[in-house]
């Protein structure tokens, strides 16, 4: 399983690759570079990886969700390189017999990425650009 | 013994290179690579705690012992999604 890409998404190519007869919902989540950050405008984000141990936590995460979630299936990939305005970075799939499980095994699976996958954005605007999260680190 | 380090996202752009090849003492440990790359590198004076750290491609603590042939990765604060 690949959940790197250096291409546009394909949200709906996510979803015919986890879909069963027995899943009566997906739902999708699409991360979407914004215009601003911390009162900052924002043009495009540049996301970084160390791509082998990206794919390593990912899988982690996705197999640990779905371990918690036995009836749902997950799909992910994330985006890397120089994004602007609009790009979706990441998409979740997460389908389920029923609803309120793929509600909150998507919901999981992005907060779960956010803590400790290795990936990080530089961001790009009018007055700059920065990394985010590594001022006021130390 | 020999260490691979890998530099990612800021430390990439503080360092100026992606890796570098270590020679380190039998019994070094992961932050004490840290101390010395703040020594190295003025931008990293001020941080006295190491980021998190990674060898071989998985999290480990600051005091692990490095040992010959390992890669080692000081993990910025990451921002994925």
């Amino acid at each position: 399983m690949t959940y790197l890409t250096d291409s546009v998404i394909d949200p709906q190519a996510l979803v015919r690759r986890v879909m069963r007869p027995s899943d009566g919902a997906y739902v999708l989540f699409e991360g979407v570079v914004r215009n601003h950050h911390d009162g900052k405008a924002v043009e495009s984000i540049f996301y970084d990886a160390y791509r082998p141990m990206a794919e390593k936590e990912m899988d982690r995460i996705v197999r640990d969700i779905e371990a918690q979630f036995p009836d749902v299936a997950l799909a992910v990939v994330h985006r890397l390189g120089q994004l602007v305005v609009g790009d979706s970075s990441i998409a979740i799939v997460a389908c389920s017999p029923h609803r309120a499980e793929a509600f909150a095994a998507c919901r999981m699976m992005i907060d779960r990425i956010k803590e400790t996958v290795p990936i990080w954005k530089k961001e790009r605007g009018p007055n700059g650009e920065e990394w985010v999260g590594w001022q006021g680190h130390c | 013994m020999k260490v691979r380090l890998l530099f990612f996202a800021v430390l990439r752009d503080i360092a100026g290179t992606d890796a570098r090849e270590l020679s380190l003492a039998d019994g070094t440990r992961a932050q004490d690579v840290w101390q010395s790359l703040r020594q190295t590198y003025a931008k990293l004076a001020d941080y006295t705690q190491p980021p998190m750290i990674a060898i071989n491609e998985s999290y480990a603590s600051p005091d692990s012992v490095l040992r010959d042939g390992d890669e080692l990765a000081f993990i910025p604060p990451v921002a994925g999604g």
